[in-house]
């Protein structure tokens, strides 16, 4: 039996009671239910916020980060005040300012094959708001292991992408992407950027995919893809199948237990990157600064893309984006004895690998990039 | 003409063309033209063996390619295929680039 509502509660959810779909009685199973939305960020923002408002009863937030000045242009749930605090707590404090009369269980932690299990197993549904593959498949397998619908969400720059995977009924988010693209082949937001209202609108559509599961109204969006584009404000739907064939929810499963995701996917899901290319391959601000003062012949390679430079900018430096990179290597001489630059090290990274591998051998990656020059070496460069 | 739509993340290898005009009558033909036009996007849509790789979907209206017949699926004059790649981001900065 669903709990009761208070005189407090049904004034609180007037707006709710008056629509026929919800009523006292979907008021009472939204109250009785519990979500667990991974990632407090982009898309958890207007997930965590909506449903506090909506007043579901218990909801879970998985995050161990802090608040950055970085994420105030669309971590809606998160302010200014904020900045250097626990994301969880900044978060709940949030939710429970909206909503009093909610449970909010905060797990300050990595969301990891280790903890999964436990974190997840006594909450109805799982939200992903994830920013990183090894996350987004361990999600997608915990749910599918643990029979629990997944709202799936996911963003880049004006592109978005919502789904309801719920393996019982429908595919899974493997049966659609079997295996995760190699790394630095499909670009982060933090590397390409995201325009701050998208998670807004792709997670405002996974908490309404939420309230539906729970109320058991509407069609959830099992077995169809939205494809959103916010530049040509295009909504295309595609249909999905589950796959026989898929390694977690197929005919003859292979993944009966959480792996390693981190393996898996070939990244690290948790720790940040440092832009380190590893022993050997790295320079630092400072020893970089010191070599062009002893007035070493040393070339600058910067591997942004051109709008990047209005932002911050080395003298001297050839520009040549990563993506063209492989095209134009003639362009450059092995001889020389190179230092190659990006926004923090992870393109540069991955441009020194392809030099390396195409036999240049003077080449070192500038640890943590222009953004480490700014704050170590030149304070008149803004970080970004 | 079959049109192709791409994603933001690979507009970078279209020259920022996010819908491209192609020749052919099968999906390959199609994808042989894209790969004429922008050779760059070669390397992001098969693998070593000539097939697709596992990250990226193809779809002829609403339909999976692998539902239909998949690379040798005819393509009619206004038919529309859209590619749709996995994309990571969401919630949290991960302070990498």
């Amino acid at each position: 039996m669903p709990p009761d509502l208070s005189h407090s509660e049904i004034l609180r959810y007037s707006r709710h009671l008056l629509i026929p779909d919800v009523g006292l009685e979907g008021q009472r199973k939204l109250k009785a239910a519990s979500v667990l939305v991974i990632g407090s960020g982009g898309l958890g923002s207007p997930v965590l916020m909506y449903l506090a408002a909506a007043g579901v009863g218990r909801i879970g937030v998985v995050d161990y980060d802090v608040v950055d000045f970085s994420n105030l242009q669309r971590q809606v749930i998160h302010g200014t005040s904020s900045l250097g605090k626990k994301k969880v707590e900044s978060a709940r404090d949030r939710m429970l300012d909206i909503n009093p009369e909610i449970r909010v269980d905060m797990y300050d932690q990595p969301f990891t094959s280790e903890n999964a299990f436990e974190i997840a197993d006594d909450y109805d549904l799982v939200i992903d708001g994830t920013d990183n593959f090894p996350t987004r498949y361990l999600t997608n397998d915990l749910c599918v292991l643990l029979g629990k619908p997944n709202v799936y969400g996911s963003i880049f720059r004006f592109d978005g992408q919502l789904s309801v995977f719920d393996s019982r009924s429908g595919p899974c988010y493997r049966c659609l992407f079997p295996e995760p693209p190699p790394p630095g082949m499909v670009p982060s937001c933090a590397e390409g950027g995201v325009l701050g209202v998208l998670p807004g609108i792709i997670g405002s559509l996974q908490a309404t995919e939420a309230l539906k599961i729970i109320l058991g109204i509407g069609k959830p969006l099992i077995g169809r893809l939205l494809i959103f584009n916010a530049l040509d404000m295009s909504f295309d739907f595609v249909k999905l199948r589950k796959n026989p064939k898929c390694k977690v929810c197929g005919l003859e499963p292979e993944i009966t237990e959480l792996i390693d995701y981190e393996e898996f996917c070939g990244v690290p899901a948790h720790d940040h990157e440092t832009g380190s290319a590893g022993e050997g391959w790295d320079i630092t601000a400072q020893q970089l600064a010191a070599r062009l003062q002893d007035g070493n012949n040393l070339t600058l390679l910067d591997v942004r893309e051109p709008h990047e430079l209005e932002i911050s900018s080395l003298e001297g430096a050839t520009l040549i984006p990563l993506g063209q990179l492989a095209a134009r290597l003639s362009e450059l001489d092995s001889a020389d004895e190179m230092v190659i630059f990006c926004k923090s090290g992870t393109r540069s990274t991955r441009a020194l690998e392809l030099m390396v591998s195409a036999g240049f051998r003077k080449v070192k990656n500038l640890k943590g990039g222009i953004n480490a020059w700014a704050n170590e070496i030149d304070p008149s460069l803004p970080v970004y | 003409m079959p049109s192709m739509r791409i994603p933001t993340p690979l507009r970078t290898y279209t020259a920022g063309q996010g819908e491209i005009a192609l020749s052919g009558s099968t999906v390959s033909e199609a994808i042989r033209d894209l790969m004429d036009q922008y050779p760059d996007m070669k390397q992001h849509i098969f693998n070593e063996e000539g097939a697709l790789r596992p990250f990226i979907n193809l779809f002829l209206d609403e339909d999976n390619i692998n539902d239909l017949q998949g690379l040798e699926t005819p393509l009619g004059e206004n038919d529309r295929l859209m590619m749709l790649p996995s994309i990571a981001g969401g919630s949290k900065q991960s302070h990498i680039g």
